[in-house]
């Protein structure tokens, strides 16, 4: 699939962020039934369908250029979205590393890299960079290795180091992120960093997963998603921005809420790191309007319903009490009570 | 397979180093550098033999900024199950094996003060590497090596030549002893301690941490031995439904994996809690050898290790 960038879309301001209609095909509906629970949901990483998001091991779609020059403004305004404690340097250059030799040989027209020992040369056409460094030498990049890779990736990157059998949240680039703080988190314990989820813990969800991430294996990346909704396409919806973009959440009618409100999936990828032993924990956020949703018959029907029975503390918890009625309403019209066909696809 | 995808690789050279210890250069076969590790990590080495697979964890010794070979080290074992015996005798420079993935199970703390590392004989494999990562750093480490003679003392030279002021090192030929309580009642705050060797030599050094009062948190340990042996026994495989007879000299694991039925794993030494399983019935005794489960879940009879653990029952079955 070659892409075909939309550079100027923007996610905040005017928001003129929109999909086009194969990027709502591809988009990652996290609803396989009709209702939805918390649930361990861990699969392989391995290769998906040609064309779909899982593709390969990072995505890079119609948005790529948009979403680093919507992180490279954050950064701007709070450098503090991008954080490192000093012993995570090795898994910073693990992180680069992934990043550099997973884009360059997934998309090799957009991307390239050569390695000549630790001489290396990165070519990003997209951003019309071109970098020689020497791996290992921080001071060889124009900014930390984990800072200079991610500002070229899309979606947050969470480094976790694996120490007294647990992971601990030391390293991060975090600026489209569903309201939680890199800044407030780091440093934390796994159970810490999810501690305001709801009744996940007590389905010991965490303990669970944290168990089998302690023994993620080199090689075997895994991947699941999560979902939440957010009013308009903005992807940095933060705690430390709460009073520019809480206040949105009043605004949403039943008349609007098919064009204000965007479902927003993340996919999460973890990677253990081969030089560090740490995991890199990966955020990709995807979000699509009701509109756009509905446009395929059998999702505007599936999130019609899992809307309409979620259980109360998830309705909290995602922040979605304030509008959930007004896009359940939006979608009713859409929903003839037919059966929907199993899985997640879009027939 | 379980132990994830295998990585082939070509013994590219074998050194006697001690009476009874082999030394071997594992490359791969087209040239290519292999995945990049962490100094502490084994691998899963797979060695088809005639009469059956086996499947031993060795930690890799090698540096890990030299992704050209990988470096393990085998001592021979008496009471063999065939893997060492296997590796010494059957091994040629050329020989093709199967390696898993390294997996890091006895990684240093990457916010410790002081490392301090404690080997017993083959318990010096993993250190090797990992005073690779500490060499030229700004994080203090010792290493304290206690092995038979020097004769018995492998790596002795690379020891020397590069480590001489961090390494001590203890001849029992020579009544020389390292002094646990001694050298753990006088660290710095922040150290961790870790150790590899033989059963009896790292319960020494835990006992000592305890006495001495060190949390369990920075304390580490390491420990390759053969798992136990012990009387045939007969389990039935609830999904597979398959009836297996595990043979003396055989683990539960390598019975199961025998009869084509896959179990994830990863350290086999019963360490890490990969393969845990579901014990449905079992109308005997389990005979737990693992380090993962807690004292309750041993005598709760719902899982099991069969990575080390066996039974003594007519009638076992597992959710496999």
């Amino acid at each position: 699939m070659s892409v075909v960038f939309k550079p100027d879309e923007t996610f905040r301001g005017e928001f003129t962020y929109s999909n086009s209609v194969a990027a709502i095909r591809r988009f990652p509906l996290p609803f396989a039934e009709d209702n939805y629970m918390y649930s361990v949901n861990i699969e392989p990483h391995a290769p998906g369908p040609k064309g779909s998001v899982t593709e390969f091991a990072f995505d890079v779609d119609e948005h790529y250029v948009a979403e680093c020059k919507e992180r490279a403004l954050v950064l701007a305004a709070e450098p503090l979205r991008y954080q490192a404690l000093p012993h995570m340097m090795s898994s910073q250059w693990d992180c680069l590393e992934l990043v550099m030799e997973s884009l360059s040989h997934d998309y090799p027209q957009l991307f390239s890299l050569e390695r000549r020992s630790n001489a290396w040369h990165w070519i990003n056409r997209p951003l019309g960079l071109d970098q020689r460094f020497t791996f290992g030498d921080v001071a060889s990049l124009p900014c930390e290795p984990l800072d200079y890779a991610t500002r070229q990736a899309q979606g947050d990157f969470v480094v976790m180091d694996q120490r007294d059998g647990d992971l601990w949240a030391e390293a991060g680039m975090v600026t489209t992120q569903a309201d939680w703080s890199m800044d407030f988190d780091l440093g934390m314990t796994f159970r810490e960093w999810h501690g305001p989820v709801p009744l996940a813990h007590e389905m010991q969800v965490f303990d669970r997963a944290l168990k089998f991430l302690l023994n993620l294996r080199l090689g075997a990346p895994v991947r699941r998603l999560n979902w939440t909704m957010t009013v308009h396409p903005r992807l940095d919806t933060s705690p430390e921005n709460y009073p520019k973009w809480g206040q949105d959440r009043a605004r949403v009618t039943a008349k609007d809420a098919g064009d204000l409100v965007h479902l927003r999936v993340e996919l999460q990828g973890l990677w253990r790191l081969p030089r560090s032993n740490a995991i890199v924990f990966g955020i990709r956020c995807y979000l699509i309007s009701v509109r756009e949703l509905a446009t395929v018959p059998k999702w505007a029907r599936r999130v019609h319903r899992v809307l309409k029975g979620l259980h109360p503390a998830l309705v909290d918890y995602k922040g979605l009490t304030r509008y959930r009625d007004a896009v359940v309403e939006w979608l009713a019209p859409f929903d003839d009570g037919a059966p929907t066909t199993p899985g997640a696809g879009p027939e | 397979m379980s132990g994830g995808q295998t990585i082939e690789v070509v013994v590219k050279a074998i050194e006697q180093v001690t009476p009874l210890i082999k030394h071997f250069q594992l490359a791969s076969p087209r040239g290519e550098a292999l995945p990049a590790f962490s100094g502490g990590s084994h691998v899963i080495v797979v060695m088809r033999g005639e009469a059956r697979v086996h499947r031993n964890p060795y930690s890799l010794l090698s540096a890990p900024q030299n992704l050209d070979s990988y470096e393990i080290a085998v001592r021979r074992m008496d009471e063999s199950r065939g893997g060492s015996h296997f590796m010494h005798d059957r091994l040629r420079v050329g020989s093709q094996l199967e390696i898993a993935h390294p997996v890091n199970l006895f990684g240093l703390d990457k916010i410790a003060r002081k490392h301090l590392m404690i080997a017993g004989g083959i318990g010096i494999t993993p250190f090797l590497a990992q005073l690779e990562d500490l060499h030229g750093g700004l994080v203090p480490y010792e290493l304290h090596y206690s092995v038979r003679s020097a004769e018995h003392a492998a790596f002795l030279a690379r020891l020397q030549a590069r480590e001489q002021e961090h390494v001590h090192i203890y001849y029992d030929s020579e009544n020389q002893v390292i002094d646990f309580e001694g050298l753990l009642s006088k660290q710095p705050l922040g150290t961790h301690v870790y150790v590899c060797g033989p059963a009896g030599f790292i319960g020494r050094v835990l006992d000592a941490a305890r006495g001495c009062g060190w949390s369990p948190s920075h304390v580490h340990w390491e420990q390759f031995s053969a798992p136990p042996t012990g009387d045939v026994f007969q389990v039935q495989l609830a999904r597979s439904m398959k009836k297996i007879v595990v043979p003396q000299d055989s683990t539960l694991l390598e019975a199961i994996e025998a009869a084509g039925v896959d179990v994830p794993y990863l350290c086999r030494g019963g360490v890490c809690g990969f393969c845990q399983s579901k014990v449905i019935e079992c109308d005997g005794e389990l005979l737990h050898y693992d380090h993962f489960l807690s004292d309750a879940e041993k005598a709760g009879g719902k899982t099991i290790m069969p990575c080390v653990s066996r039974a003594r029952a007519n009638h076992l079955v597992l959710d496999l």
